[in-house]
């Protein structure tokens, strides 16, 4: 495939892996957090960190939004689908997230109507389809899916589908990193940042990190070229500042069609991750202009009391403070077919990607 | 979640068209990303066209990598 296959030659994996190498000869630890879980998924299935020398430590960050979904969100979903009237319709990953008490794939097992969709123009064709069914979007994801959300909202209202709705748990990336800074109970020393958020919202909203807290930071692809050469940029910045490698699909100021889409339906408001609890204006919430959209409105889903598993350390392991195999679950009681734990779940979670991978 | 690829545009109609990439066809939706045309190589994510994929820049940086 043309963009991708240029992009995983060997070759050049070789080159920068060495160039990397002896970049690093006798200095010290360099820290890096990869803040996507599409990043972190990639680095495992490229074994990118086998070819990386000792002293380069790629740590994972808070981007899989599965992940920092928190479990009060996924209580309400299962609460929407045990409404007679609605149907869910949901991206494949939520799907067997535990909730509190249940799942949305136990819940369907037991009867409930939810269908995995694979973008919002098939959620909106189901609630055109069955004018009677409630359809209700599970809206989680960041600043890449926000506008394909906010724009299945627009659509909805231009037809006037009175049986569309989605309940939203969308978030925002820098502030997040912000927050983790701030902290600093990780010592980071630079940011692979994510590409297809950065596609959105540019590059700009993360110069603070540089400016501020003296981080370096790279905006990279996914390919392991992308990868291994936004390593080799992090290391070489001889003062920090923000640079991106994936130039042909990120520009400096972002999207700025899909930002007004998104700035249309949705404000910023603050929002609770799980593992870092909650940050400021990290979030987005639906316009009151829109709240005929908004399912927590239209729906009031009641939920009993949030009941977190206390041995779980997903918590940590989001915020980079720990890594899977110092779980004492990992890979005993908690595997991908019987997930405790948010990150075990997700295709793009780090305990799935350490267990699938053995990393 | 973040997943996108970069697909090439075959038709577009107002926000709708479709996209190729190997063998594979899909519909997208264009409602947030302007400026597209038949040819043209596009990042799909979720459905929906997110960036044009630059050609100039993917071979800048292909270049500079290999005359390191």
């Amino acid at each position: 495939m043309r963009y991708v296959d240029e992009f995983r030659n060997r070759k050049l994996i070789d080159k920068i892996a060495r160039l990397i190498r002896e970049k690093m000869a006798g200095r010290a630890e360099y820290k890096i957090m990869e803040v996507c879980g599409t990043h972190t998924m990639a680095i495992a299935r490229w074994g990118l960190r086998q070819i990386l020398p000792d002293n380069v430590k790629l740590i994972s960050g808070p981007g899989c939004p599965v992940c920092v979904t928190p479990k009060k969100y996924i209580d309400k979903a299962v609460a929407l689908s045990r409404m007679p009237e609605v149907t869910i319709a949901t991206f494949g990953d939520m799907l067997r997230v535990p909730g509190s008490y249940s799942s949305l794939d136990k819940e369907r097992s037991a009867g409930a109507s939810v269908k995995l969709v694979y973008s919002t123009d098939d959620a909106l064709d189901i609630a055109r389809k069955y004018p009677r069914r409630q359809v209700v979007f599970l809206g989680i994801g960041f600043e890449t899916t926000a506008p394909t959300v906010a724009a299945s909202i627009l659509e909805a209202k231009k037809e006037g589908l009175k049986n569309y709705s989605v309940l939203c748990g969308h978030k925002t990336m820098p502030e997040a990193l912000k927050k983790l800074v701030v902290d600093n109970r990780t010592r980071i020393d630079g940011f692979l940042l994510p590409g297809h958020v950065s596609a959105i919202i540019g590059s700009l909203p993360y110069e603070f990190l540089a400016e501020e807290y003296s981080k370096s930071c790279v905006v990279g692809g996914f390919e392991p070229v992308d990868i291994l050469e936004s390593i080799f940029m992090l290391i070489s910045q001889k003062k920090p500042k923000v640079e991106i490698e994936y130039s042909r699909i990120t520009h400096p100021s972002g999207n700025s069609t899909a930002r007004r889409v998104m700035e249309r339906v949705f404000v910023k408001a603050d929002s609770v991750w799980r593992g870092i609890g909650k940050v400021r204006s990290s979030g987005l919430r639906i316009r009151k202009d829109f709240s005929d959209f908004d399912a927590d409105i239209r729906f009031s889903p009641n939920i009993r009391p949030v009941r977190e598993d206390a041995r779980c350390i997903c918590g940590d392991v989001l915020k980079g403070v720990k890594v899977p195999p110092q779980c004492a679950l990992f890979g005993r009681s908690c595997t991908p077919e019987h997930p405790v734990g948010a990150c075990m779940v997700s295709s793009e979670g780090t305990c799935a990607a350490y267990y699938k991978y053995g990393v | 979640m973040c997943l996108a690829i970069p697909m090439k545009v075959i038709s577009i109609h107002g926000n709708e068209g479709t996209v190729k990439a190997g063998n594979l066809s899909r519909r997208a939706n264009f409602s947030l990303l302007k400026g597209v045309k038949p040819g043209d190589y596009v990042l799909l994510h979720a459905g929906f066209a997110i960036e044009k994929v630059d050609a100039i820049e993917a071979k800048g940086m292909l270049k500079l990598i290999r005359e390191v």
